[in-house]
């Protein structure tokens, strides 16, 4: 097997996050990570195994909308075996049981977003008492997660104030809060697209299939199947991925369907609490 | 294989200025004059633009929330991404609003280096003076100006060169030394990624584009080569092993290494250095996050931070620090407020506001009871267990903080401890020998020094002297005086004036002069001490003692000393009544190279003195 590259620069990216991620571990007792089994939840994992040398000491909670792409389920059952992950999988059974999705017909796009992963992301939270949560978002990923914070409160009703957040300095990072905020912590701010895949290549991170080329197309970014379509792609290996990234001018968000259905339906989304 | 196969370091840059200078438009303009633009971008908010009946701006790629769009201000702290040729950039848009300094704050916190921008038809204004600063503060040391509008003012050299000319006058004030001043117009491009030469209006301009200088700084090294601070994060127990985790935040650290823990001067040994998936190694340099563990278990938590015993923290009850205050109440004197520098906690209250200065104006406004939102202020914060520090200019990140009233995280300083010694030591193992130079300048709160006044007879010395003894006493430095006569009666009155005698009153004078000097007083020499290698002795046991020296020479042409003649001496000496009398029968040598020279036949007594005090106070201060 050839030595992966070294690739010095995602050293101090990878020391930042992992300076994040034992920050929360050392103020948060509830704390759980959310496990996309996207790419980037995945690095987010490997991190959290790197601050905590081998151990992952809290829960990974895995927002199952049941519209995912089947793959993708099989992929996070073996990791969690393998791994020995505390797997928490939390549903909207209310809202797949009413059939008020958008699959059905019965919902917008974002409105579906907002029931089967908002929801059930407040309700998992909420029944198991976490008060933080890590979460894999990248400023780079869209506009709004460009203003984000490391540690960013949402309130009681799970909303996100982008007009009046904390400072952040000299990573010193707000951990004091009224009772009832919870804390989103995203260790990943940080990073790039790029770095993510590079960071996957150097350290060997098992991921999906779904992110390589079959038949000319390849997912870039994962959700679900109905609101997720492959982007045209002859990339099989990382750095066929990584050479393609670079020269691309196609936003990664693109392929999300619910991220375009109105002009401001993201930001909304988020400053309600979508991830 | 690709140019880029090798990922690069980034490079993460602010842009700061007054509200309404440009900023954003600037960004927007960089990221299209370099093909930066994600595809459709442009596009797509051309047409929201049309939809909304508004005209296109280079401002709305950045701002890209819907409230920034209607109020056209940045509210938040965006980070877009960008290469040159060279690397990869981080551009983070800072809010010019004073509303937002916290956002400010936040964004220009996390950068390398910084673009300061001011527009030409307005000038420098109240936030352009903030910004910088805040840039000073934060220890942003890369800035370069940028003058945009340039095409409001007909690219005009005058109005360009006078904003240069405030601005890197104030920027002094504040001690940073601006890298550049570019002139530019972002809304039409000119300088920006085009050379000024496309611009005939800008014929007159030599200097580097937007772009250039851009590639012209330089991404920061960890400080890997300085005194070691491992503040420690946490302590995990996962298995039987008891692990230390944190990140070298300078210098570095290898198993074996004798270690000291701070606050409380406990000692260990590194027993094993701990990474998960990584190649082994036997040390950690600064910039990473690794494990510890101890060879000998002693109580260690977060907050402690550790150093090597012959570069130890200040451990102390006060903390001298300037500060920016974001606070929506006013910071006020015996409020308490938690203070979190590195990983530690304490508790502080507010002993006393020196001075509060206006960050827009820099106007000191002396001392006062309470800092206002976006004012900075110089103060003593008294903790009730000591806390572990560094000056700021000594170790950056274990000499800054932030402070947190209530919830919120309020306001961030550096410490400033003139107060203090470099290293404070109170390590209980070895102080029962001696008594460090340290310990002493901090129990005077300031270093020795000697001052040699070297001249004629009559040329002034003990008139300033006696002048400078009672300044340094005004501003409570410690000092004594040692004259050449006074000595002549007590320790040196075997000595007669032949030129061995001379010499080894001189010798004798240096050597009493740097005991008191040990003992961090200030020694006013006053000494004819005629000849040039007696006075470089002197010099050289100073230096060796890790003494200030300052020769000042004491130069009045011989007639004046001698029209002044205060003890009748030269009179006698023409008269043959003494002999070997310096600068009639015997030689003066003046010094080549001495630190001060006062021509007393010029300049008065008050004005000799303040050239004396502006070269030694720097010397005697501690480290800021």
């Amino acid at each position: 097997m050839n030595a992966s590259p070294r690739y010095e620069h995602l050293d101090r990216l990878e020391a930042q996050s992992v300076y994040i991620i034992r920050e929360a571990f050392a103020k948060f007792e509830n704390l759980a990570m959310l496990w996309s089994i996207g790419k980037d939840s995945s690095v987010l994992l490997w991190l959290a195994r790197k601050a905590f040398l081998g151990s992952v000491p809290f829960p990974c909670v895995h927002v199952d909308t049941s519209y995912k792409i089947p793959e993708m389920i099989a992929f996070r059952d073996r990791m969690a075996k393998e791994w020995g992950l505390d797997l928490v999988v939390g549903q909207n059974t209310e809202a797949l049981r009413s059939g008020l999705t958008f699959p059905n017909g019965k919902a917008t796009r974002v409105e579906c977003c907002g029931r089967l992963k908002k929801d059930a992301l407040q309700e998992t939270l909420h029944a198991k008492g976490y008060t933080a949560v890590f979460v894999g978002i990248r400023r780079d990923e869209e506009g709004t997660r460009a203003k984000e914070r490391y540690f960013s409160p949402r309130d009681k009703n799970f909303e996100w104030d982008f007009k009046d957040q904390p400072p952040e300095l000299w990573d010193q990072f707000k951990t004091d809060f009224e009772p009832g905020t919870h804390i989103r912590i995203h260790p990943l701010l940080h990073w790039t697209e790029i770095n993510i895949w590079e960071y996957i290549e150097r350290e060997r991170i098992p991921i999906t299939d779904l992110y390589f080329a079959r038949d000319g197309r390849r997912y870039r970014s994962l959700g679900c199947a109905p609101c997720t379509s492959p982007v045209e792609s002859h990339a099989v290996t990382i750095p066929q991925i990584l050479e393609e990234l670079r020269h691309t001018k196609v936003a990664e968000r693109s392929t999300r369907a619910q991220d375009s259905e109105s002009e401001h339906a993201f930001e909304q989304l988020r400053a309600q609490g979508y991830m | 294989m690709s140019a880029f196969a090798e990922g690069e370091r980034q490079l993460r840059i602010v842009i700061v200025g007054h509200v309404d200078h440009g900023k954003s438009t600037f960004v927007g303009r960089l990221l299209h004059d370099t093909g930066s633009l994600p595809e459709g971008k442009l596009e797509a908010i051309q047409a929201s633009c049309r939809r909304r009946g508004v005209d296109f701006e280079f401002a709305f790629l950045m701002d890209a929330l819907q409230s920034e769009r209607d109020q056209n201000i940045t509210i938040d702290t965006a980070q877009i991404w960008f290469r040159t040729p060279k690397r990869q950039y981080v551009i983070i848009d800072a809010p010019g609003h004073k509303e937002f300094i916290k956002n400010m704050v936040t964004g220009a916190a996390q950068a390398d280096a910084a673009f300061l921008l001011i527009a030409a038809n307005e000038g420098v204004q109240e936030q352009s003076r903030r910004h910088g600063t805040l840039l000073s503060l934060l220890g942003i040391r890369q800035v370069a100006v940028l003058v945009n509008k340039m095409d409001l003012v007909g690219y005009d050299r005058g109005v360009f060169e006078g904003i240069e000319r405030e601005y890197r006058a104030f920027l002094k004030g504040l001690g940073v030394e601006p890298m550049a001043f570019l002139p530019m117009s972002a809304r039409g491009g000119a300088n920006v990624a085009a050379p000024a030469s496309g611009e005939p209006g800008l014929g007159w301009y030599r200097g580097p584009t937007v772009l250039e200088q851009l590639d012209r700084f330089e991404a920061p090294a960890p400080p890997t080569e300085a005194a070691l601070r491992f503040p420690v994060q946490d302590v995990y127990r996962f298995d039987a092993r008891r692990i230390l985790a944190g990140r070298v935040e300078s210098g570095s650290v290898k198993v074996g290494d004798e270690l000291v823990f701070w606050p409380g001067g406990k000692r260990s040994r590194v027993a094993s250095i701990e990474r998960w998936s990584a190649p082994e190694s036997t040390s950690a340099a600064a910039g990473e996050s690794v494990g510890l563990t101890l060879t000998e278990q002693i109580f260690v938590e977060r907050g402690h931070i550790a150093t090597r015993a012959e570069t130890p923290l200040i451990q102390s009850h006060e903390v001298h620090a300037r500060v920016f205050w974001l606070g929506k109440r006013p910071l006020e004197t015996g409020r308490r407020y938690k203070l979190k520098l590195a990983t530690q906690e304490a508790e502080v209250q507010v002993k006393e506001v020196r001075s509060t200065l206006d960050s827009g104006s820099l106007e000191s406004r002396g001392p006062s009871s309470a800092v206002q939102r976006n004012e900075v202020a110089d103060l003593v914060l008294a903790t009730r267990v000591p806390v572990a520090f560094d000056n700021h200019d000594a170790c950056a990140a274990t000499g800054r903080f932030v402070l947190v009233d209530g919830n919120d995280m309020a306001g961030g300083g550096v410490v400033i401890g003139h107060a203090y010694a470099e290293h404070a030591s109170t390590d209980l193992h070895y102080n029962t020998a001696s008594v460090s130079a340290p310990e002493r300048w901090a129990l005077k709160g300031h270093r020795g020094a000697v001052v040699w006044f070297t001249g004629l007879s009559g040329s002034g010395k003990s008139t300033i002297a006696n002048a400078l003894e009672r300044e340094l006493t005004l501003r409570q430095v410690h000092c004594y005086q040692l004259d050449g006569d006074n000595l002549r009666f007590g320790l040196n009155r075997d000595l007669a004036f032949g030129d061995a005698d001379r010499r080894e009153n001189i010798r004798r004078a240096a050597e009493v002069a740097l005991l008191f000097a040990d003992s961090a007083t200030v020694v006013v020499a006053s000494l004819i001490s005629p000849f040039r290698e007696d006075r470089q002795r002197a010099r050289a046991l100073a230096r060796e003692r890790g003494v200030p020296f300052l020769e000042v020479f004491v130069d009045a042409p011989l007639e004046v000393c001698e029209g002044r003649d205060p003890k009748g001496l030269y009179a006698k000496a023409r008269r043959g009544e003494i002999a070997r009398f310096t600068g009639i029968d015997s030689p003066y040598e003046p010094p080549e190279e001495p630190e001060v020279v006062l021509r007393t036949a010029q300049s008065g007594v008050q004005a000799c003195v303040a050239q004396v005090l502006d070269a030694l106070l720097p010397e005697v201060r501690l480290r800021r």
